[in-house]
């Protein structure tokens, strides 16, 4: 998992409350046996005009010029701005894979779903609660090449205009996406432990460590 | 000190690390895969550089794709086959013993592990699916999990958890004839509701348990997750331990004895304390017949449909109404007026071989109804299919004009081409009725082996305990 420090970036801005993880990637996406690539998939329902499919070539699409990301002043967003209830829905974990492999680190809103929360951690994306004025402020400053500057290790947000806004993370969260440890590098910390573990079981039931 | 629960005992046996919010690491000893959940999980330890942390802990086998008709023709639908042949490869890059498709042992992961003695008692068993619980029935901590669980399981052989609180549930008595495991499940589950179990690890205990095959103390720990628990417990007896003797994977000579003396140790202590104790009469469960969208809308077989009028809670009442309206039944109709569609006696529920003979016991020599358009019989492995077709119990099905099957998930699920169609009722023998499960627009009625072949004799629902008794 990459670990997430600072990050200076381009801000898209969703404006739509509740979008749920079935509009991040559509159900049809789930049959697929991949969990790399979906980055071209991500809002496939909004984005283009067909039905997409898993595999599909997207570069002949057709795409819905009206959808934020097709705008040419917001290719290369990394952030995106949003409203509250961000990643509702299935608790598919496709959500943030198609969210991290379209190129975007961070989410602000003023709330998300649980399980999307949760999930957007364990693979490197900070998402980020802001009060609602706030978020409303910036979706209203928003202008061509509206870039903001977040810090992790401070935990603020920097406008254009030089003025910082302060958020919370859980500290266990923070330390991880800081050093980009996902939940196996985590427990592979205690590797020593699980050798520790396993050569005192291996007496008391040598009947499972028969490997060979 | 109080005494501990078997919970508590295979908790305790394989806590590796705690974390300070009480979360633990807990040592798994068994992984089965299968296609559907594990191709993301093996993508994931490439994408990281990863190798699994033991590889011989791992078993896979392809199940819920899997064609219940001629092998040799291979798996027409593209989706399938690709989720089927990308097990296979990924098994063979990570050197994960796998059971192909051509394999007498292949068959549905929960009904392969037991029978392998690739799951064992005191074991913690993991699977990506959630009737992973089935294998508890062998006082085995097991539970179902998520992809990237699978893959954190492969990577450190371990999983980051929180104990759950203790439930019993005491089934007193004995039950009376014609009432199996499938019939005390569904009432228990009839009675807690889907929720009931959320949050605890459930232990089935009491006589009407003790008595039960260890295929019946399975088909009860299946469906301990349809009442909201991940993980369902049977205390390990005699029957458990001879269950395992002479299995492939199970432990030989010395190492048996051994593993005798700490099996005989899991059950829980006498002065154990639970969190919640729930006491069922056997000997008041009748045969059981769902009759909506949600494992907990059952009810006995000489019941009749709810009447949403006579609801008033409106919540529930409008759960009644919608149920009814899918399930295209009247409000006060006799389950027994039910007509049936079509049979699926199968699934990781009730596919063993003393599901199979319960079935073939009931037709005596009769047929299917005219009305009833297909029943299929689908073992639950190469293995099982073999010991029926010994006891010449695919005979019996063939005459009754049965479909005899390959092994697989098959109907359950509906992810291979055996499926129903929109409006079509079917009495199952598997574990969730929830809408479109068996098909877009299907209406499935849970029961037991014998109620199945039953209803595809009469063409409609019976009571077999009247027959039985
Ligand atoms: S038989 Fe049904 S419930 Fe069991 S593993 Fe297969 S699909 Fe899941």
């Amino acid at each position: 998992m990459r670990a997430f420090t600072t990050l200076t970036a381009l801000v898209a801005p969703l404006d739509r409350a509740n979008v749920d993880t079935d509009a991040i990637i559509p159900k049809q996406f789930l049959k697929s046996i991949r969990r790399a690539g979906f980055g071209p998939y991500l809002f496939d329902e909004w984005r283009y005009l067909d039905r997409g499919e898993p595999d599909m070539d997207c570069a002949n699409r057709p795409l819905n010029k009206d959808f934020v990301l097709n705008q040419p002043q917001y290719h290369g967003a990394q952030i995106l701005l949003t409203r509250e209830n961000f990643g509702c829905g299935s608790s598919r974990e496709h959500a943030p894979w198609a969210l991290e492999d379209y190129g975007f680190r961070a989410v602000i809103a003023p709330s998300f779903a649980d399980i999307f929360f949760n999930n957007c951690f364990k693979n490197g994306i900070l998402p980020i609660v802001l009060p609602a004025e706030t978020v409303d402020r910036l979706f209203r400053e928003m202008a061509d090449g509206y870039q903001l500057t977040i810090d992790l290790q401070s935990q603020t947000i920097t406008t254009p205009a030089g003025q910082q806004i302060g958020f919370d993370v859980d500290e266990n969260r923070r330390y991880r996406l800081l050093n980009g440890l996902d939940d196996i590098a985590l427990s592979l910390q205690h590797a020593d432990k699980i050798k520790a573990y396993e050569t005192e079981r291996a007496k008391r039931a040598p009947w499972l460590f028969q490997d060979a | 000190m109080a005494g501990k629960t078997l919970y508590d005992k295979l908790w305790d046996d394989h806590v590796v690390h705690t974390e300070d919010d009480g979360s633990c690491l807990i040592y798994i000893d068994r992984q089965l895969l299968h296609e559907v959940t594990s191709p993301q999980a093996f993508e994931g330890l490439r994408l990281s550089g990863r190798k699994p942390w033991r590889i011989a802990r791992n078993l896979a086998v392809a199940d819920h794709n899997i064609p219940t008709t001629d092998r040799a023709k291979g798996i027409a639908d593209p989706v399938s086959r690709l989720q089927v042949e990308t097990l296979e490869s990924n098994c063979k890059e990570f050197g994960i013993t796998e059971f192909h498709m051509s394999d007498i042992r292949q068959g549905i992961v929960h009904v392969v592990g037991p029978e392998q003695g690739a799951t064992l008692p005191g074991m913690t068993v993991v699977c990506g699916d959630s009737h992973t619980s089935t294998h508890g029935a062998s006082a085995a901590l097991a539970f179902g999990i998520g992809t990237s669980e699978v893959e954190h399981a492969l990577a450190t052989q371990c999983l980051v958890q929180k104990k759950a609180k203790n439930m019993l549930i005491k089934v007193n008595g004995k039950a009376g004839p014609g009432v199996t495991a499938k019939d005390i499940v569904l009432a228990i589950i009839g009675q807690i509701g889907t929720a009931g179990g959320t949050g605890y690890t459930i232990e089935f205990g009491g006589e009407a348990i003790r008595e039960l095959s260890m295929e019946g103390r399975m088909t009860v720990c299946n469906m301990a997750i349809e009442a909201g628990a991940r993980a369902g417990l049977i205390a390990c007896d005699e029957k458990t331990i001879e269950f395992y003797r002479d299995r492939p994977y199970a432990p030989k000579g010395d190492d048996w004895n051994m593993a005798v003396r700490y099996w005989e140790k899991l059950h829980s202590d006498p002065d154990a304390k639970f969190d919640k104790v729930i006491e069922f009469d056997a000997a008041a469960i009748k045969p059981q017949v769902s009759w909506g969208t949600s494992p907990e809308m059952v009810l006995p077989v000489d019941a009749s449909v709810p009447d949403p009028a006579r609801e008033t809670d409106p919540v529930k009442r409008q759960s009644i109404e919608r149920a009814l309206q899918y399930m295209g039944l009247k409000a006060g109709q006799k389950i027994t007026d039910i007509k049936l569609d079509k049979v699926f006696i199968g699934s990781c529920t009730n596919s063993r071989i003393e599901d199979l003979r319960a079935a073939a016991a009931v037709i005596k020599g009769r047929k299917k109804a005219d009305s009833v358009k297909q029943v299929l019989i689908v073992p639950g492995s190469g293995l099982i299919k073999q010991q029926a077709e010994a006891e010449g119990l695919d005979k019996i099905f063939t005459a009754a004009n049965f479909e005899w099957r390959e092994p697989g998930c098959s109907m359950c699920l509906a992810m291979n081409a055996d499926r129903l169609e929109a409006g079509e009722h079917c009495a199952s023998t598997s574990n969730r009725n929830f809408e479109g499960r068996q098909g877009y627009g299907g209406r499935t009625h849970l029961v037991s082996p014998a109620m199945a072949a039953a209803a595809a004799i009469a063409g409609h629902f019976v009571n077999v305990a009247e027959d039985a008794s």
